[in-house]
């Protein structure tokens, strides 16, 4: 249907990137009814190069935790830019002494040292193969169905989606529990002859589960019961999207190492941290050389990561994202209401949500809904039931009150959808 | 940090990003605020109220070390007034209600402006604070302050006190904001934000000016410049005594002091004596010509003397006043461009201009607020309600005091004018408010108007809540977790739904029941569902 009202540039346009970039992921897609091509994007706004106006929920996971493009952040990097490039990886730098400095400080206790990737998931590698040194043991444990990111270690800690088609997995080393269950991690842990445990705070393509009360306290227990150290991946759930810096901090956790990407580099210039304790940092005193990344913690990098936690640290911050997160509870409990027998519940921590349809792949029609209303919300790619909810640290009052004004109408268009005009009728489940 | 990271990091846009997300923050928290009735927000202004009440000595004296204007026991005097003071005037008011007019067939609601912006200045710092917050408290509005630089530790410190006692007693989080590091680009750039409601502009004409060039709705005041009749028929001794009083308070840092006596030439020299013994000094016409040097000198006002005492004063023109010195007379022979000791003075120097008669002195009344001070405030000492009322009508001034000391006279202190410390100066003074400014100025009233025909019935209003229902209020306090229901074990673990809006600041207990019965239904269509 929404293919009848594309301009012919566009149609054109996704046919070349079918032919040259990603014929699978682009087709896609078009298949689940979201054709959408960014163009221009500002704040929380996304253009369709056809010009239609999207309220971005998606955020690329917390990417564009403080906006699309935000003026301090395309005036720190054109400054930056004035004098500084990536930097040579080789040599004390003063943009990423300068950041290292900073994160050691909001990490608070002894997490004394950072070290730098491009991305995400070589951020995951550099951890993991911190704790194998620390702990000089091989094994990894991680959620079943987690999501670290596609380089050699993280996927292999993360589903078997993304490491069988490329022949990656390593089970011996591997082990993979179920989130929520304290027995079964104790059992992979009692071996004692495991380096680490690596966990999202909140697990986020698994639709945000939230950690049953006492879980994560009771897990860090069980770590350091049996030496293993425990990695916090807090690349969804960090930079104040729960409502503190870091998402363990709801919970009462202080973990070995946390590993931070997406919204660090504001989504400006790529970068990753992992910020480990003193005592887990033996191979940089050892071997300083022994991992190497040309573009991990470029200057220019650094200096928007230090410009978005200036940002992230101003007293402000912190009501602002409670009201959001208040206002969004509020206002999708009052839509709940509406819905009852199809919009179920509400998984929330801040600003970390994850939207509960009693039906079989139920946030499909309601995302393909949503994208036709004006906001750009994704489904979760492993509890399709859920759809991933995240608005930003930054958002006004008047967007929300648009968003939850599209939200009741775009999820009433998807339960005639599911459910049809009459309850309870066309039920699959 | 390197000082080269750190330059590029200061970045032009740090204090502007900063400030809109106060903005954004004052937002969020007048959403909210705008939604609480009456019961809830008097509570939250009398605990404001009062902690500002409790500190206003210790701000009163933090304010005088840190200007240099002024007298403590008199800010003190100040701060009280316009916090326990104030508190009991507002109190006796409602700008949160709906006001229901049958007669009229139409229903008034109440809606706060949103956004206050307001700017204090370092004469009146704590006191303007005060004022401006509890105004903003009573009409569910959000404000953020914009201290003048001189005074912006005292004022931010009393900011943040009564900022932390809103939101003890339940204010939105973000109610009450500070810039504590204001400059003017900063100001500029505040005030033309499509984010501020209003700006209360209290300072020099040319913040005042920029205020309304601003783009913004603005309530600016002009400078003051009174003139204070002393005629035939009045008491001299009263009068010399209430000018003293008045010219002396807080030297004379008030806009609303006295500038000029202009007494007429039958009772001249007695008001000369009474004025002598009340406490005044007299200056020799040599000193006349120092003062004159000395306030005047450079062209403008001295801001070196600006609230300093009549001893002080004497001292900068080479004088040994006696300690008990009240104020400086100097007499003047005429009021006008060629006569500098006839524009205003913010400090206890008073001009005295002897007039043939009590039309003279009208005409030269006229003539000193020419000069400056249009709109503001002028006194008369006078029993003959004539000449009262032809001073009235020729003086280009707003409120005229009679037989009372100006300062806190016109200031609504000892006379029936609304107590203020944000005097309009209204189309005289180029200013949108030609009253005292006070909180029915930060709202504005929607009106619900019927059909006038007979034959179509008012409707009932009595005993609705206008605020009542709708999505449970954010207060910012806390970012909420939840498991949501489809989750593995989060039956155990249920957190409780958020309860709708009820407005008030009690337990509403029907709401919590309609909750209740709403969510067995809830709970029993999803089982109903799930079998």
């Amino acid at each position: 249907m929404t293919e009848l009202n594309q301009s012919p540039e566009k149609r054109e346009f996704i046919a070349k990137s079918k032919t040259f970039w990603n014929p699978g992921k682009t087709q896609a897609w078009q298949d689940m009814g979201v054709d959408l091509v960014i163009d221009k994007r500002e704040g929380y706004l996304l253009w369709d190069m056809d010009g239609r106006r999207l309220i971005d929920l998606h955020l690329n996971g917390g990417t564009y935790n403080i906006g699309h493009r935000h003026p301090e952040l395309i005036e720190v990097l054109n400054r930056g830019m004035q004098r500084f490039d990536m930097g040579n990886h080789h040599f004390p730098n003063q943009g990423r002494t300068a950041l290292a400095e900073r994160l050691a400080r909001i990490c608070g206790g002894d997490m004394h040292y950072t070290m730098y990737a491009s991305g995400g998931a070589e951020a995951i590698d550099i951890a993991l193969k911190t704790a194998r040194h620390a702990t000089q043991r091989r094994k990894i444990v991680s959620i079943i169905n987690a999501y670290h990111g596609h380089t050699g270690l993280a996927v292999a800690a993360g589903a078997d989606r993304f490491k069988k088609i490329f022949l990656s997995e390593q089970p011996d080393d591997f082990i993979h529990v179920p989130f929520n269950d304290l027995n079964a991690m104790e059992d992979a842990l009692k071996g004692k002859d495991v380096a680490a445990l690596i966990m999202e705070t909140i697990p986020a393509t698994y639709g945000f589960p939230m950690p049953l009360p006492g879980y994560l306290k009771d897990v860090k227990k069980l770590c350091e019961k049996y030496g293993a150290l425990y990695i916090a991946d807090e690349v969804q759930t960090g930079l104040m999207r729960c409502g503190e810096m870091w998402g363990y901090q709801r919970y009462g956790i202080h973990p070995d190492m946390v590993v931070t990407g997406k919204g660090i580099s504001g989504g400006m210039y790529p970068i990753a941290c992992v910020v480990v304790r003193e005592p887990y940092a033996g191979w940089l005193t050892q071997d300083g050389f022994a991992h190497m990344s040309t573009m991990g913690g470029a200057e220019l990098g650094c200096l928007v990561a230090m410009k978005t936690l200036e940002i992230l640290e101003r007293p402000t911050m912190k009501p602002m994202v409670n009201y959001i997160s208040e206002t969004f509870r509020n206002g999708l409990h009052e839509i709940m209401g509406l819905y009852p027998d199809f919009f179920v519940g509400i998984r929330q921590c801040g600003l970390v949500m994850g939207l509960e349809f009693d039906y079989p792949e139920g946030a499909k029609p309601v995302m393909k809904h949503l994208y036709e209303n004006g906001v750009w919300a994704i489904f979760s790619t492993l509890d399709p039931r859920v759809l991933q909810f995240k608005p930003g640290v930054l958002m006004t009052a008047d967007l929300c009150a648009e968003v939850l004004e599209r939200v009741e109408r775009s999820i009433g268009l998807a339960r005639a959808d599911c459910l049809g005009t009459a309850k309870k009728s066309h039920r699959a489940a | 940090m390197t000082a080269i990271v750190e330059e590029i990091l200061a970045g032009d846009k740090r204090a502007t990003g900063n400030a809109d997300m106060m903005l954004q923050n004052a937002e969020w928290a007048a959403a909210t605020f705008a939604r609480f009735d009456r019961k809830r927000v008097e509570a939250i202004a009398r605990a404001t109220a009062d902690v500002a009440y409790a500190h206003a000595g210790a701000l009163a004296e933090a304010a005088v070390k840190e200007t240099g204007f002024g007298v403590t026991a008199h800010k003190k005097i100040k701060n009280e007034l316009t916090s326990r003071g104030l508190f009991e005037l507002y109190a006796k008011e409602d700008y949160c209600s709906a006001r229901i007019k049958s007669e009229l067939k139409m229903v008034e609601l109440p809606r706060p402006a949103g956004i206050v912006f307001a700017l204090t200045p370092s004469t009146n710092p704590v006191c303007s604070v005060y004022y401006k917050v509890l105004m903003a408290l009573f009409t569910r509005n959000a404000i953020i302050l914009s201290p003048h630089p001189m005074a912006k530790e005292c004022s931010t410190r009393a900011a943040k006190l009564m900022a932390a006692a809103a939101e003890e007693a339940g204010a939105p989080i973000g109610i009450i904001q500070v810039i504590e590091q204001p400059n003017l680009p900063l100001i500029d750039y505040v005030m033309k934000s499509p984010r501020v409601s209003v700006i209360l502009a209290t300072g020099g004409t040319p913040m005042v000016r920029s205020a309304y060039s601003s783009g913004n709705p603005a309530i600016g005041v002009g400078p003051g410049n009174a003139p204070v009749l002393v005629d035939d028929s009045a008491d001299v001794i009263e009068a010399a005594k209430r000018i003293v009083t008045s010219k002396a308070f807080d030297n004379s840092i008030l806009c609303t002091n006295e500038s000029v006596v202009l007494a007429v030439e039958s009772i001249a020299d007695r008001l000369l004596q009474a004025l002598k013994s009340a406490g005044a000094y007299v200056a020799k016409p040599e000193e006349v010509v120092a003062l004159r040097d000395l306030l005047f000198g450079k062209g403008s006002f001295n801001i070196a003397v600006l609230g300093k005492s009549a001893v002080e004063i004497g001292a900068l023109i080479g004088l040994r006043l006696p300690a008990q010195t009240q104020i400086i007379l100097a007499e003047i022979d005429r009021i006008g461009i060629d006569e500098p000791l006839s524009k205003e003075k913010l400090c206890p120097v008073l001009g005295f201009l002897r007039v043939p008669h009590a039309q003279a002195g009208i005409t030269q009344a006229r003539a000193l607020i020419r000069l400056s001070g249009a709109g503001h405030s002028a006194a008369i000492h006078s029993k003959h309600a004539p000449t009262i009322l032809k001073y009235g009508a020729a003086v280009k001034a707003l409120r005229v005091v009679v037989n009372a000391p100006c300062s806190l006279g016109a200031a609504g202190y000892g006379t029936h004018l609304a107590p203020a410390f944000t005097i309009g100066t209204g189309f005289f003074g180029s200013s949108a408010i030609g009253e005292n400014v006070g909180p029915q100025h930060l709202i504005n009233w929607t009106r619900i108007a019927y059909n006038d025909d007979p034959k179509e019935a008012f409707g009932d209003f009595s005993g609705l809540d206008a605020n009542a229902g709708g999505p449970a209020l954010a207060l910012g306090l806390e970012a909420p977790i939840s498991l949501g229901r489809l989750q593995e074990g989060a039956e155990a673990a249920q957190d409780p739904l958020p309860l709708p809006h009820a407005s008030h600041g009690t337990v509403d207990e029907v709401a919590i029941l309609r909750e209740e019965i709403r969510r067995m239904v809830l709970e029993e269509l999803r089982g109903a569902l799930r079998s």
